[in-house]
């Protein structure tokens, strides 16, 4: 194609092709050729495409897009016109679409997305569950587009923002534009993109460089991959219109070298540009120069850190520096010029910000965080891949409707978000709003995007180690806090995990980590602790198993005691054969494990077929020796007294029967009988607690001859105790004992969460104390 | 590339004009390593002392950027490369179950080649792949979704076939 010239130029191409390459009536497979789907084979369907459409010479084109998010069910294609869904193909379901979809216009029904074996297929992408609450911005030309043709992205509007740009708006309009529109840096500390432009554009001198961020280390994160590899135009045009903005002429694009795929596409789409005039020399024949380079990163985590970044571009190791100079001012960016470093992600949403402007840009999210986010969500949930939703979505929609729940029905355990620099989010907050700032007052990043789901299997110990490993590993080792502080945690962490735990190390791992974020130079060692310190304060108790009994519930780590259950065991043997240490020894009737002998390596559990082998803490082997109970019920004992009052409410179903302190007497009889309840709280005009009115009021009344229409403030006790939610029940019951009191009205705060009877406390031990009668008396 | 015929001011592109010759030097160096290592497969010490003349920057400085960037290596290395993501994703669906396997299998360590030199294995933070977890790669092929022995035998068969 001929060099464009003018903007008018552009303007005609871009109508004809809109008109051309995307045409109705044209016959269409979009196969994803994405890492992931190529890993499971779309190279080889897309060859057989290729091989049947030039044996029956069909009207058929195939566009190999880049990733289309649901990588777990891959590979994934669909179908033009139709709008078929397919997943899991393999080639030599080929023969049948053709014939089927592009012949006679019927689905291929086994390709189709089923939610579960019984459910109905579904037959477009829009419907299925994974995309339903999706909103693709970023992402819009994922899975519509081949990345290798330039025409396919101008013709669904492509570098129509930055024609807009070079032909009715001034640098200044278009930071103004991107400031208002709050586009937050999307590589995890949401910095205003625009806020960083305006800095660049008034740094001094006149060279100044665009710089795309494409290091993306975090290990479980793969959005900027997806973005460079399906859509790289989308990132070249960000890039085009920041150079304007700023008034630069050099772009770097960063990118690992563990990305050869994107690394490909990014030449040929810098190619393409150029030979079409929209990158380098003379632009649209504007007289704008803007050229990019690709520079590749070499396997090192902290190049993505800025400072870090830039010296790696300059061929030296990459050390971060101490900030100021930041990038953005003299002496901070390569050899010492200003440049503006954002994220990937970032520049992809510029264009739909200009073509659409601030106001649609700011109509989606969060009013402190607007716009989308991709998040590359993995770990245990059924539908892993790569998700882009609107800011401001609960962290429960994501995991249970578009990741679709946990793997196997387990309990979810905890999410982590952000990667290495992260924090793992407990189910508690499983309902927050997901934006840079209210992931912040959790103790977590939004980081780049990864988002992790773990379930009751993963020990949170192991994993807050395994991420200090990697932070520990990759840490440069310029500042002594993080290179010494790091490894210093990471020991006491191995200790403990190797079952040598010692009181004070929880403690002493929190002081380190406080130390290491307050003494590291760079974003790196500033965040490494987070994992650990996030851990520690939403599953302390796993810690505490931990170093106290030796012993780890997701039964990951290698501690415990290992026994054989006597009355499940069915004489196999597997454990015998597993164990590589002779501790399983045999005696004519039972296997038993010689503790003498056991390393923990858990070979026999996992050898097991009917999960005889139990793991348990030491403490309870001994005191079913000793009390004759079943450890199963010594467990249940145990946890059952660590309950507080809040779970108890939670595991009963109840209503919070209030009266307001206006009404009197008899309406307060009236409404107990009706609801059935011995207690009532009496509370103001805000739904404040003022007191509480049970049973033993009514006999007072009755005995002082008080009238049946007397006001229930004036009634009212003024010394009422209230309990907190976290109070757990053998403090409860003391309390309640020592003042006489039956109610015990449960309060956060100013929000009444219910109403504990002492019969709900007796009824909770009831199991154990039939139990310990039965057996022991 | 052959390391006597470097073209800098071709290998910089267009940035070039804004640049020191010594800075031109520089800012190719990271992209040379990187070819040096495509052709031989490591970093030999010979072509290095070469590149070092040609770059005039000494072998110490060019080591020092070697031995800071992980993809590099000193030692030659197998004909194929095996590298098991422990990237988080992967790490939580069971990665280290794979690694342990292959390296009783083959008898490595992590990072270690076989002596007839016929595989590497290594360890990877993330290959971006974490939709089929765990993931490992031979050479530039993408494996995933091993779990289970059957999936690991597949895998071992695989890297020992020539």
């Amino acid at each position: 194609m001929e060099r464009l010239k003018s903007i008018e130029e552009f303007r005609d191409l871009s109508v004809f092709l809109g008109k051309e390459v995307f045409s109705p009536e044209k016959n269409m497979v979009k196969i994803c050729c994405g890492t992931a789907c190529t890993a499971t084979g779309s190279r080889a369907i897309v060859r057989v495409f290729e091989e049947e459409i030039s044996k029956k010479t069909l009207d058929l084109e195939i566009v190999k897009t880049g990733c289309q998010g649901l990588c777990q069910k891959g590979p994934v294609m669909r179908t033009e016109p139709y709008n078929y869904f397919y997943q899991r193909v393999k080639q030599n379901d080929v023969r049948e679409i053709i014939p089927t979809t592009y012949s006679a216009g019927f689905p291929v029904r086994h390709l189709l997305y089923r939610d579960t074996f019984l459910e109905k297929p579904i037959e477009v992408m829009e419907d299925v569950p994974f995309y339903k609450k999706q909103m693709r911005v970023v992402l819009r030309n994922n899975g519509k587009i081949d990345p290798c043709s330039i025409n396919h992205y101008i013709a669904v509007g492509g570098y129509g923002a930055a024609a807009k740009v070079f032909s009715s708006m001034s640098p200044e309009q278009v930071i103004e534009e991107v400031k208002r529109a709050i586009l937050r840096g999307r590589g995890g500390a949401g910095f205003p993109a625009g806020v960083k432009w305006m800095h660049t554009r008034k740094a001094p001198g006149t060279i100044k460089i665009v710089i795309a961020n494409g290091d993306e280390g975090d290990p479980g994160a793969f959005m900027d991959r997806s973005i460079m590899e399906g859509d790289p135009h989308s990132l070249l045009e960000g890039m085009l219109i920041c150079a304007y903005a700023i008034d630069a002429h050099y772009g770097f694009i960063y990118v690992r070298h563990e990305y050869p795929l994107a690394v490909k596409n990014l030449r040929i789409a810098i190619k393409q540009a150029e030979d079409l005039g929209l990158l380098g020399k003379n632009i649209l024949g504007t007289g704008f120069d803007f050229t990019v380079h690709i520079r590749e990163g070499a396997g090192a985590f902290i190049c993505g850190e800025a400072t870090a970044l830039v010296a790696s571009i300059e061929g030296n190791r990459g050390f971060p520096h101490a900030r100021p100079p930041r990038v953005s001012e003299p002496g901070g960016g390569p050899w010492g010029y200003p440049a503006n470093l954002n994220n990937v992600e970032t520049y992809a949403c510029v264009p739909q910000i200009i073509e659409n402007g601030a106001d649609w840009f700011l109509s989606i999210g969060t009013e402190s965080s607007p716009g989308t986010k991709v998040f590359a969500l993995t770990g245990k949930v059924k539908n892993t891949g790569l998700v882009e939703v609107p800011m401001g979505i609960t962290l429960r929609e994501i995991i249970f409707d578009i990741g679709g729940g946990i793997i196997g029905n387990k309990k979810f355990k905890a999410v982590q978000t952000g990667g290495p620099s992260g924090g793992c989010i407990p189910e508690k907050y499983l309902d927050l709003p997901v934006d840079f700032d209210s992931l912040a007052k959790v103790g977590s990043i939004m980081g780049s995007g990864g988002m992790v789901v773990m379930d009751e299997d993963n020990c949170m110990v192991d994993v807050a180690k395994f991420f200090l490993s990697f932070t520990q590993a990759e840490s440069c080792g310029k500042c002594p806090p993080c290179r010494i502080g790091t490894y210093q945690m990471l020991q006491i962490l191995e200790k403990i995990t190797s079952g040598n735990g010692e009181k004070g190390d929880i403690e002493n791992l929190e002081r380190l980590g406080k130390l290491v974020i307050a003494g590291s130079l760079c974003g790196l060692g500033k965040s490494a602790p987070n994992p650990v310190l996030t851990t520690i304060k939403y599953f302390r108790d796993e810690y505490e198993e931990h170093v106290r009994d030796k012993y780890c519930r997701a039964k990951v780590c290698n501690l415990g005691l290992l026994k054989i259950e006597q009355e499940e065991c069915i004489l196999c043997g597997l454990c015998k054969q597993a164990c590589a240490f002779d501790a399983v020894k045999e005696t004519r009737r039972s296997f038993f494990i010689d503790q003498d002998y056991c390393t923990k390596c858990k070979a026999c559990f996992f050898a097991c077929p009917v999960s005889a082998v139990k793991i348990t803490k030491q403490k309870y082997i001994r005191l079913a020796e000793e009390l004759e109970i079943p450890t199963e019920h010594i467990e249940v004992i145990e946890r059952r007294s660590r309950m507080t009052l809040k779970d108890i409410l939670e595991s009963k179903p109840h209503e919070i029967v209030t009266i307001h302190k206006d009404r009197n007497v008899s309406d307060a009889v009236k409404v107990m009988s009706e609801k059935n309840v011995s207690g009532l709280f009496i509370v103001d005009e805000n739904n404040k607690l003022v007191s509480i009115f049970t049973e033993r009021d009514i006999v007072r009344c009755v005995f002082n001859n008080i009238p049946f229409d007397e006001i229930l403030e004036r009634l009212a006790r003024r010394d009422i105790t209230i309990f907190d939610p976290s109070t757990q029940i053998s403090p409860a019951i003391s309390i309640a004992s020592r003042k006489q009191i039956r109610h015990l009205p449960v309060v956060e705060g100013d929000k009444i969460v219910g109403m504990v009877t002492f019969r709900d406390l007796v009824s909770y031990l009831l199991p154990e104390i039939c139990f310990m009668a039965e057996t022991m008396y | 590339m052959i390391v006597d015929e470097i073209d800098i001011n071709e290998q910089i592109g267009e940035v070039g004009k804004i640049l020191g010759s010594q800075e031109k030097k520089r800012g190719i160096l990271i992209h040379a390593l990187h070819q040096i290592q495509g052709d031989n497969g490591y970093l030999p010490e010979d072509v290095l002392k070469r590149l070092s003349k040609n770059l005039s920057l000494s072998l110490s400085e060019i080591y020092s950027v070697a031995s800071f960037y992980k993809m590099f290596h000193f030692k030659p290395r197998g004909r194929k490369i095996v590298r098991v993501c422990l990237g988080t994703a992967c790490y939580v669906r069971g990665s280290k179950k794979v690694l342990t396997t292959l390296e009783n299998e083959f008898n490595v360590k992590n990072g270690e080649t076989t002596e007839d030199l016929a595989m590497t294995l290594e360890t990877v933070g993330c290959v971006g792949c974490c939709g089929l977890a765990p993931v490992s790669t031979i050479n530039e092929d993408i494996i995933g979704e091993i779990v289970g022995e059957k999936k690991i035998e597949t895998l071992i068969s695989s890297i020992k076939e020539e």
